[in-house]
């Protein structure tokens, strides 16, 4: 199938607006929400404010499952005031916490914007704790605070503090590939199935379901990354010696293709085991992509930056369902990371780094483009302006990725325009 | 420091934000760093309200923090005043900001803005949301309406004749629990009893409005919790005294109307004579007569957890076993109306502690907030709300005050559907080992809805959490297992305290419906325990029941 709207390839570098202001998106304290769901014994201790247990609770839609493998131990005017020693009140906490839950493997004390600003030695702590518990709990930090971190970028520096602990492999260890950012289990397995067929076996995933299973890292890993916002962690796997495998990403018929190329050809796959193993998977995504053809072509889109995921969220739209692309903004553009997908976009993209949102708003809406994908602050202010939109936190909390999440990717995309077709209100 | 799962109130700068969204033609401005707008889908997803929040943040990053911060705050300041050209500002920090110690109100103060700007100190490592929320209103009050302040000591001029009685409206907010609809109630009730309203505020309200608060001849306080702080001072300041009556619940409005009348002047009688509620009639019904001696938990704020607990026992026949607010604030109301009930009253914002309690007393009934819905989900006890936090499904579409007659209505429907109805209790009762009866049924009103939370996986997803819980790892088993185990927990918490059931009896506890199974073996293991009995038999069981009776 030909790829429409695919012809001129985008000159690197594209015409990036960098902008500078209010920020409408979350802190990286947000990427618990799936964490704490993906190590199923891993349990996140945000050292932090009120705001910050109060911004997990309210990003999460509240209250999703009795007792959540996340807590925030809130600092209070004694601990600043030098009244109570912090160190000792974290402990006696992490304490409580780990008698309460004593199947808990794994204990990440996560940085916040108040620990960060009076300078909370959090990675001490950790190690201290670490001395501690060990070998029943591991505990490690990292930093979802606000100041660092934008969002996804939470997952981002949690898989950085877990690279350091993976094992080194054996000297003779056979080349292994590596799947790099949490996905859900049911993807990991498709993709899994899909690098058996291939003949790569020697593979596994960062992170794993259970902290006990961290991958070994070495010279002998090649690594593909599965979502665009995993700078820090490729940094420390490079400093391990492992390799990335550059690719876009897995989204939509054609990023999967390629990404899974790009394993292949580094397994040195032959090019027709490499048709066999994913013609027929590649062609059903491509059916079901076309489903929502009929309502998403010619459609305009505009990204507000959220995910760090609208640049290959955007290629996808384009090249396989024919959107228009407005304006596709994102927190950050990685060069490198995203070079591939730059030369998939078309040359007159409009992108957009960083953000100012009050003239981000202005653009949007003299564009009033049919569809925006933005933050939950800011989804029904311009619905009730009459333009739709697509809440892209859902990006994150549904599977998309791979062949056969093409069609509900789409689908996601879909249904705001056919709820709009629906209603007669 | 401490551990905190869930909280019930957000930072002081919420309570803020929450008086600046309720307003219109004010602006805040908050020194904060990027994350900290999550707040601002409380007011757009959750109130789902058309309009972004009038709240401009500052989105400092770590590489500000050596450079120049306070120049980002008067950049966001004076861009916020350009465009949005509001009548007056607040700006303030929030938690972090509050660390790097930049003084907003001085900075803006130095700008020379050509209209009033309120600097807000909100603590945030020390307090809460409703006190933010109340302290903001208070100093906005002080602002704007203090430079129409007559001389201190001056008496108030009495109504002119002929001129009819004029009162304020205080304390309705954005994302509060259905001040919106009270809001329209109080004020349908007080143009029937012939005064009128100045100011509604905070919600809908102008800084000029505001301005104009010294011109009633009284205040309403709506809610003490935001506007008990600011009525105080304008007690003192313009002389205008306040009702604090908060007309939850039938006798609470009576009392409301006689008080309001007494200070307008006015007949209170035609209304209360004309008093439009079917609560008083259908509590008399014989069909609420299985209501009577319900056990009920009472955890809210402490303006709603008063008024329920008044509700349950006078107006609906409950029995109340106990009662409790997270409004530290309000505490000392809260103690009273235990005393009064001789209940012991649960003062915490910490939701363990919340949960604890509802275990140990095993309700049949708990009014709470979405968090003891939670609660009650998992243990299987019927919830109704009462009280903020918030959740999507406490802003229903349909009009449904708290205050007032139509209020009194609209609390009697909520709180007995939760309920089994009575003869379909019976009938539980009855055949207990009835298939379709089993523990896991549910009231047949309620079929729909699922009902007890082992029975029902999707009781884990919240209608809005739903995306969430099909999300990563397609994990709903996983969800599952883990939201039922503490129920199991819970159940055989209960028996691990050192007291065994022996095959026949734990058999004969079986057969006793779900809903008042918990209150069957708290009853029969304290009177085991009272008898100094190591083991519960059939005849214990039976011994317990004849001594407590149906309680």
């Amino acid at each position: 199938m030909s790829v429409p709207g695919c012809a001129k390839p985008a000159a690197v570098p594209l015409d990036v607006i960098r902008e500078r202001g209010q920020r409408e998106v979350f802190c990286g304290l947000t990427g618990i929400v799936w964490m704490h769901r993906k190590i199923q014994d891993a349990f996140f201790l945000v050292v932090g404010s009120r705001t910050c247990a109060h911004l997990i609770q309210s990003a999460a839609g509240v209250m999703i499952f009795a007792e959540p493998r996340f807590a925030t131990a809130i600092i209070d005017e004694r601990d600043l005031a030098g009244m109570a020693d912090m160190n000792e009140e974290l402990d006696r906490e992490v304490k409580r916490l780990l008698q309460r839950r004593p199947d808990i493997k794994l204990l990440f004390l996560v940085g916040s914007c108040p620990s960060e600003v009076i300078k909370l030695d959090l990675q001490r702590a950790a190690e201290r704790l670490s001395e501690q518990y060990m070998p029943e709990v591991r505990v490690l930090n990292y930093s979802g605070s606000g100041i660092e971190t934008t969002f996804t970028e939470g997952e981002d520096t949690c898989l950085e503090a877990l690279v350091p602990v993976c094992p080194q492999p054996p000297a003779d260890a056979a080349q292994q590939l590596l799947i790099v950012g949490a996905l859900p289990d049911i993807v990991e397995d498709q993709f899994r199935r899909l690098f058996d067929k291939l003949g790569i076996d020697n593979l596994a995933f960062l992170p794993p379901r259970k902290s006990s299973d961290l991958p070994s890292i070495g010279g002998n890993t090649r690594y593909l990354l599965a979502q665009p916002f995993l700078t820090a962690t490729a940094d420390a796997l490079n400093k391990r010696g492992a390799q990335r495998l550059p690719a876009p990403f897995p989204f939509g018929a054609e990023g999967t293709t390629a990404w899974l190329q790009a394993a292949a050809t580094a397994w040195g796959v032959a090019a027709e085991t490499f048709r066999e193993v994913t013609a027929a998977a590649e062609q059903r995504a491509r059916s079901a992509v076309a489903r929502y053809r009929f309502q998403l072509a010619d459609k305009s889109i505009f990204f507000f930056p959220d995910s760090q995921l609208e640049v290959p969220l955007a290629r996808f739209l384009h090249n396989e369902l024919g959107m228009q692309l407005c304006e596709v903004g994102s927190p950050y553009l990685h060069k490198v990371h995203l070079a591939e997908e730059f030369a998939m976009l078309p040359a007159d993209v409009r992108l957009s780094e960083g953000q100012h949102v009050e003239n981000q708003l202005d653009r949007c809406i003299e564009q009033a483009p049919d569809l925006v994908v933005c933050g939950l602050g800011l989804a029904n202010p311009l619905e009730a302006r009459g333009i739709r939109t697509k809440w892209a936190i859902e990006l994150l909390f549904t599977p998309i990725h791979g062949y056969d999440q093409a069609g509900d990717c789409a689908e996601l995309f879909a249904r705001p325009l056919i709820r709009q077709d629906k209603l007669a209100v | 420091m401490k551990l905190t799962l869930w909280t019930y109130e957000g930072p002081p700068h919420v309570g803020a934000m929450r008086i600046a969204t309720a307003m219109d033609k004010l602006h805040y401005v908050l020194h904060a760093p990027q994350g900290d707008t999550y707040a601002d889908l409380l007011f757009t997803m959750i109130e789902r309200l058309p309009k972004r929040p009038p709240v401009t943040y500052t989105t400092f990053q770590a590489r500000d923090l050596g450079a120049d911060t306070a120049g980002l705050f008067k950049t966001a300041c004076q861009e916020a005043y350009d465009r949005f050209q509001p009548q007056a500002m607040l700006v303030g920090a929030s938690c972090t900001a509050e660390l790097i110690q930049d003084d907003p109100g001085g900075l803006a103060d130095g700008m020379d803005f050509p209209v009033p700007v309120i600097p807000l100190e909100l603590p945030a490592y020390q307090r809460k949301e409703n006190w933010g929320a109340s302290e903001t209103f208070y100093h906005l009050v002080r602002k704007l309406a203090g430079a129409h302040a007559p001389p201190p000591g001056s008496e108030r001029p009495p109504r002119e004749p002929g001129q009819r009685p004029r009162c304020n409206l205080l304390g309705a907010t954005a994302l509060g629990f259905r001040h919106r609809d009270d809001v329209t109630e109080i004020t349908r009730l007080l143009q029937q009893l012939g005064i009128d309203i100045v100011v509604t505020a905070p919600l809908g309200a102008t800084p000029a409005d505001i301005a104009r608060l010294g011109e009633a001849d009284f205040n309403v306080v709506m809610y003490p919790e935001i506007a008990d702080t600011a009525a105080t001072w304008l007690q003192r300041t313009f002389r205008q005294p306040a009702v604090k009556t908060v007309p939850i619940g039938i006798n609470a409005t009576r009392q409301f109307i006689r008080e309001v009348a007494e200070l307008a002047g006015v007949d209170a009688e035609p209304v209360l004579a004309s008093e439009a509620s079917r609560l008083p009639w259908y509590s008399r019904s014989v069909d609420s007569t299985y209501l009577t001696g319900k056990r009920v938990f009472v955890f809210g704020d402490a303006t709603h957890a008063v008024a329920a607990a008044r509700i349950a026992v006078h107006e609906m026949g409950f029995d109340l076993c106990g009662v409790g607010t997270y409004s530290r604030e309000f505490a000392r109301d809260v103690r009273a109306v235990a005393k009064e009930f001789a209940v012991e009253a649960l003062i915490t914002d910490d939701y363990l502690e919340v949960e604890e309690r509802i275990a140990e007393l095993q309700p049949e009934l708990i009014l709470g907030t979405q968090m003891e819905r939670h609660i009650a989900k998992r243990l299987g006890i019927g919830c109704a709300m009462i009280s903020a936090p918030m959740h999507v499904q406490d802003f229903p579409a349909r009009y449904s005050p708290q205050m007032g007659f139509e209020g009194a209505n609209v609390i009697f429907d909520s709180w007995v559907h939760p309920l089994v109805m009575g003869l379909e209790e019976h009938l539980l009762g009855m055949f207990r080992e009835d298939f379709e009866f089993h523990d896991g049924a549910t009231a047949s009103h309620l079929a729909s809805e699922g009902g007890h939370a082992v029975s029902r996986p999707t009781a884990v997803a919240d209608s809005d959490a739903a995306a969430a819980a099909d999300t990563v790892n397609a994990t709903a088993s996983v969800a599952v297992a883990e939201a039922t185990t503490p129920a199991t927990q819970t159940d055989t918490a209960a028996a691990a305290q050192d007291m065994t059931w022996d095959d026949e009896a734990q058999q004969e506890l079986r057969k006793i419906p779900f809903f008042v199974r918990g209150k069957a073996r708290r009853n029969t293991e304290a009177y085991a325990r009272e008898q100094g009995l190591a083991e519960v038999t059939l005849d214990t069981l039976y011994e317990a029941k004849a001594h407590y009776g149906n309680r």
